[in-house]
């Protein structure tokens, strides 16, 4: 961690990387969860990391205690929706869904103590039951690089559209 | 309605077999799948049943309105300058475009956008128009404000529509749900509000399938299998009972006019009264001090009801309230037969400190909606049910016959599922 001074005194600030290197770990990702390899995605997520996916039309501000989301997890819940995705009693994705995740518009927002704040736009594509779904939106995140390995302190997708209609569910990490 | 059980559904109206002797139930999946039903349906159920419009609290102030489309009728629903409350056709009695168009917010009228014309927020027209192109009484008899939609009445804030001028008072439609809302709507001493992010999402399936689903103890073992293990890990032991150690029992009761609910006990932690050890010290003392202000306030047995027992409740045709984990308001219509639009809402105290309300939404979101443990699940099955009832002509029948010849069912029968269709078949079945 790099220090920067400020009125209150010296903080430290994560270092920022190059954009490219966020992109590759945002592909990495995307590929992960196209393979359904959740046990390798879960591990991107550092322990107290947070996964959110606040109701579609949400402002980007919305907080979990306050408005309903459709995920609002934690680090032990995330576990067990990886636990749960992996098993075939996650009905509604067994048999699994095939997913394709596609990242663009990659920004680098800024850094603080948390980590470096990285957004992307997204459109993922799941087709279940002969019909293929869109999701379409923005991903937040909080980066860190931990021991060589760029790592998720906190990830939260917004969603751009008006409401589930007619996708249904978020039963897929979008 | 005691017929004898054909081998096929005869084409002549009767979609529900109901036979005490032989202890059989049975519901033709040909109600399910037929578009001529649903447009039946539409005639002698949506048209003159009171259905879910809103809660008074998502309408804070005077003046504030929100627009929401109740069984494919596109509606605002509003209060006006003196705070009343009002439900319009959102219509523009001119031309026809909608008058609000923004999901919600606060107005003193409503302004088409097509051609100009105005309206004051209870309805009445109120457009200057230039000289000499309407007579000068124009819309001086009401003929020319926004349409109310004929009935609009409420219980405990739960407001409902009805687009049958002559239907029943709402009171008396509701029968013996009102106790059930009742113990709803007396968690909290400061009255009750819809928490902020509707969840809208749709079903491809029936939407009497999600009338099923939403009170059917039975097939939680089964269909929720991970989130009951997700549960019993994050409970961290056994519900913790001390201050609820008084039984429930588990029934379903008939509310009367199609509504049911069922009654028992669940191993979640419920935010009004009963705590988990997950909670720890602090959520045990919070919980404790809710429990004896709803003893001060509503007596032991009401209080005991309220916080111990989880309830999952359907008022005819399309609204259920689920006071289980949380409180969950969801309501929801037939597009066409095979698809459903759902709209859910998680209702909380008014006032409920923060570290409750993070509580309370955490039980909702690990259960309920489109990213819960549970309720996709829920939507896998209700779709593949559907798909199934492909089959109709040569696999015709549902079986609801689960517990029907108990005299007391339990939570985990489905006497709450055939009071629905005693009722539908009723409305639906020329005699």
């Amino acid at each position: 961690m790099s220090k920067v001074m400020t009125k209150e005194g010296s903080i430290s600030v994560e270092p920022v990387l190059s954009r490219s290197e966020y992109e590759d770990f945002l592909y990495h990702e995307a590929a992960l969860l196209d393979g359904w390899q959740l046990d390798e995605w879960f591990a991107l997520f550092i322990e107290g990391a947070s996964y959110e996916v606040p109701t579609a039309g949400a402002p980007d501000d919305a907080d979990s205690a306050e408005a309903l989301f459709y995920i609002a997890d934690d680090y032990f819940r995330l576990g067990h929706r990886v636990k749960r995705l992996n098993s075939k009693q996650a009905h509604s994705e067994w048999p699994r869904s095939k997913t394709l995740h596609t990242v663009t518009n990659v920004r680098i927002l800024g850094a603080d103590a948390d980590g470096v704040k990285v957004t992307s736009y997204f459109v993922t594509y799941r087709t279940k039951n002969n019909v293929t779904h869109t999701f379409v939106g923005r991903h937040y995140y909080v980066l860190r690089k931990i021991e060589g390995q760029v790592r998720i302190v906190s990830k939260r997708s917004m969603l751009d559209i008006d409401n589930l209609r007619p996708q249904g569910r978020v039963s897929i990490i979008v | 309605m005691v017929t004898l059980l054909k081998a096929v559904p005869e084409k002549t109206g009767t979609w529900v077999v109901e036979d005490r002797n032989k202890g059989v139930f049975k519901v033709a999946r040909e109600a399910f799948v037929s578009e001529e039903v649903l447009e039946k349906e539409r005639e002698r159920i949506f048209e003159n049943c009171w259905l879910y419009l809103g809660h008074a609290s998502e309408l804070k102030q005077a003046n504030d309105y929100l627009t929401r489309n109740v069984a494919g009728r596109e509606l605002i629903f509003n209060r006006d300058r003196k705070g009343t409350y009002n439900a319009f056709f959102n219509v523009c009695p001119h031309r026809g475009a909608m008058v609000a168009r923004e999901k919600c917010g606060s107005a003193l009228g409503f302004k088409c956008f097509y051609h100009g014309w105005a309206f004051n927020n209870n309805g009445k027209f109120a457009t200057r128009m230039g000289e000499g192109f309407y007579p000068e009484d124009f819309g001086k008899d009401g003929s020319v404000d926004l349409v109310r939609v004929p009935r609009l009445e409420e219980y405990r804030g739960f407001y409902f529509v009805n687009f049958d001028e002559r239907a029943v008072s709402v009171e008396e439609y509701l029968a013996d749900s009102k106790e059930i809302i009742d113990l709803v709507a007396d968690q909290s001493p400061n009255g009750m509000e819809v928490v902020g992010g509707g969840q809208e999402y749709s079903i491809n399936a029936n939407w009497k399938l999600l009338m099923e689903n939403s009170y059917d103890g039975y097939h939680a073992e089964d269909t929720h299998a991970t989130y009951f293990d997700y549960l019993s890990d994050y409970i961290g032991g056994a519900a913790n009972d001390d201050l609820s150690a008084a039984k429930v029992e588990s029934r379903a009761i008939d509310l009367k006019n199609g509504h049911a609910v069922i009654e028992g006990k669940a191993p979640w932690g419920r935010p009004i009264a009963r705590t988990i050890p997950a909670w720890g010290e602090e959520g045990a003392a919070d919980i404790r001090v809710m429990r004896e202000e709803l003893e001060q306030r509503l007596g032991a047995e009401k209080a005991h009801r309220i916080a111990d027992a989880d309830r999952n409740m359907g008022i005819f045709p399309n609204l259920v309230i689920n006071d289980i984990m949380a409180i969950t308001i969801r309501t929801f219509y037939p597009v066409s037969s095979g698809l459903i639009h759902v709209n859910a809402w998680a209702l909380a105290p008014i006032g409920e400190p923060r570290t409750h309300r993070k509580r309370r939404l955490d039980n909702f979101l690990e259960f309920l909606g489109p990213g819960g443990f549970a309720t996709p699940d829920d939507v896998e099955a209700l779709e593949s049910a559907h798909r199934g009832y492909g089959n109709a002509k040569y696999a015709p029948w549902n079986d609801i016959s689960r517990g029907l010849l108990k005299d007391k069912p339990t939570n985990f029968d489905e006497e709450q599922m055939r009071c629905f269709w005693r009722e539908w078949a009723r409305r639906m079945e020329d005699q």
